[in-house]
């Protein structure tokens, strides 16, 4: 009985990825990117449902409009099947919204004829344990295969690598390695500089960290940021922990039941909705609980610290301590 | 007797080349003794690549030493007649729950185990029965596994283990996949065995919360043991661990950097609720003064 379901669902993923392409390059889109600050992206009421009149039927996106500007930092948090994968795959058109309209720097995606090859270049999308999609027989070759899609000169695809392993902290010494001589880590990031290759605009993370060691997760969250604050890629990652939200995003959405639940900074977010987000499995970083149980102690502290940094310096301030 | 007893253990990853030479050796562990009693709750902590999940490997025979020796329950590993009562004796739960998981009924999956062992049918079913009721996954008996959240996959993993009655249950990364809700779900799981079930319990994981309800944390690096304690005592020493690429919990962090800046506060805090007494104890000092 499961089969058909499935095979429904492929069909349904095949035929948005059919929509024709053309060659046309906006230049619209550029001279509106130099005035600054931009939406990049755009949901209006978008909506997904998986499996749509079957008895398997799921609204997995319910209604939802946000923007997502140029050069923000995003952190897309909701517990697993709050609907943060579904959406995150709308975003370069990998999934076609059952209704709602999507809008890529104010083009309309689902439009006839949008180039929708090129989006998938422009909103790079980095997968759950990308290595797994390492193939090649060494590192090089493997970042290579994406711009060599583009069908651009040698020269253009091998300084398009380079620059891309050396985003993500790969020297020269690996060029020539197989994938499979690497640790996780650096498999990771091989793989996130295969989508860097492409060049894009906007660059969503789906849990990059997952299953590396504290150091290994600290050294691909420091590079992402330096994307972000170096090379103004807008970043959308989709993160279970608080922590790193917490310390690395700007701004916070969060995802439960297929629709937007909060959205703001994650300062406003924490401080104002810690119960809501115990409640969907989510809660709040240990140092912001640990605040309020000194409040709640009679230690005259002001809660809403939402990393140890800013814990730190206020417990210190209370305490008198250089 | 101790459950597991390691002793100068080696291990070597040998590559080859095409003609079959070895092209290259890799030592994985290098020199490791261990002990872990009956009824124990170990964390191993370590980076990628320090030889954690290899000295798993090591504790239901799935890998042999290159050199040196370990017993499980006093059976060598390296004795081929014992290799089914050993893996029968210390079960194993790996890091992805879909690969683990092969029955199309929750039930039929958690009784594959005992079935290869030629359990008698009526056993085999009350086996099943009670590794789910263990497991919190009773209600999920006749449910299809690719159904199930992945908290809820690897509690039906860990009943799959129960199922062959284990003494010793290894835990590869088990949350490493999962999300919060799950995660918590897996180690309390993991716990109750632990305390109700007296299942000695050997955790590999990456998150410091989950090593702080050991008994007993092992850090390794580089195929070595470099640190071993209580968890109070492993992450007091917040620079060896944080110069390893290891991390503490954040209260941890918290309290050993208001430490270093003069606090009276006591070494090794590892909960919220410790952090609270500790400084609320300390601030009545200063007030009273």
């Amino acid at each position: 009985m499961h089969v058909p379901v499935s095979e429904r669902s492929d069909m349904k993923m095949s035929a948005c990825s059919r929509c024709r392409m053309t060659k046309r390059v906006g230049s619209r889109e550029k001279t509106a990117r130099q005035k600054g600050r931009y939406m990049a992206i755009r949901l209006e009421h978008v909506s997904h449902i998986y499996n749509e009149g079957t008895p398997m039927e799921r609204v997995a996106l319910n209604d939802v409009s946000l923007e997502i500007n140029d050069g923000e930092f995003i952190g897309l948090v909701g517990h697993t099947g709050s609907g943060k994968s579904t959406l995150i795959q709308h975003l370069d058109g990998l999934l076609r919204a059952t209704s709602g309209k999507i809008y890529y720097n104010d083009e309309d995606i689902y439009r006839e004829h949008y180039p929708m090859r090129e989006l998938r270049g422009k909103v790079g999308l980095v997968f759950q344990y990308p290595e797994h999609q390492l193939f090649e027989a060494d590192i090089f070759t493997d970042v290579c295969f994406g711009p060599k899609n583009l069908k651009l000169s040698k020269e253009e695809i091998e300084s398009r690598a380079k620059e891309a392993l050396e985003a993500v902290g790969m020297d020269e010494s690996y060029y020539r390695r197989s994938p499979f001589e690497l640790s996780g880590g650096q498999k990771r990031r091989v793989a996130i500089a295969g989508v860097l290759a492409m060049k894009p605009e906007v660059l969503v993370l789906d849990e990059p960290t997952a299953g590396l060691d504290p150091k290994g997760r600290e050294e691909i969250l420091q590079e992402i940021r330096s994307l972000n604050e170096e090379q103004g890629i807008t970043i959308v990652l989709v993160s279970h922990s608080m922590e790193d939200v917490a310390r690395y995003a700007k701004r916070m959405i969060v995802m439960n039941k297929g629709s937007v639940m909060f959205d703001g900074t994650p300062a406003e977010v924490f401080a104002h909705h810690r119960y809501e987000l115990e409640d969907i499995g989510l809660g709040v970083p240990q140092v912001t609980r640990v605040m309020e149980s000194l409040e709640k102690a009679g230690i005259p502290v002001k809660t809403g610290a939402i990393t140890l940094d800013e814990a730190e310096t206020e417990i210190a301030r209370v305490f008198g301590l250089n | 007797m101790s459950m597991i007893k390691i002793k100068d253990l080696i291990y070597n990853y040998i590559k080859h080349d095409e003609e079959g030479n070895v092209a290259e050796e890799n030592r994985a562990l290098d020199d490791v003794d261990l002990k872990i009693n009956e009824g124990e709750f170990v964390a191993i902590l370590g980076r990628n690549g320090s030889g954690k999940s290899t000295l798993a490997k090591h504790m239901n025979g799935l890998l042999l030493p290159s050199e040196g020796a370990i017993w499980i329950s006093g059976m060598d590993t390296a004795d081929e007649d014992k290799l089914w009562k050993i893996r029968q004796t210390a079960g194993m739960v790996f890091q992805n729950p879909d690969n683990q998981i092969i029955g199309s009924v929750v039930e039929e999956d958690v009784g594959f185990g005992p079935e290869n062992l030629g359990v008698p049918t009526e056993e085999i079913w009350q086996r099943v029965e009670k590794s789910l009721e263990e497991v919190g996954m009773i209600a999920y008996r006749k449910s299809s596994p690719n159904r199930l959240s992945g908290g809820q996959k690897q509690r039906v993993a860990i009943a799959g283990v129960m199922a062959m009655k284990p003494r010793c249950i290894i835990l590869d990364e088990p949350t490493a996949m999962l999300d919060p809700n799950g995660r918590s779900e897996v180690i309390r799981t993991v716990r109750e065995l632990n305390q109700l079930e007296g299942i000695t319990v050997v955790l590999i994981t990456h998150y410091m919360e989950e090593a702080a309800h050991a008994d007993r944390v092992v850090v390794m690096k580089h195929g070595c043991k470099m640190l071993e304690g209580s968890p109070r005592e492993v992450f007091a020493q917040v620079e060896v661990i944080k110069d390893s690429g290891l991390d503490v919990p954040q209260v941890t962090e918290l309290a050993y950097r208001l430490r270093k800046r003069g606090l009276d506060i006591p070494e090794g805090i590892l909960s919220t609720q410790e952090l609270t007494d500790a400084l609320k104890a300390a601030y009545t000092g200063c007030t009273s003064r």
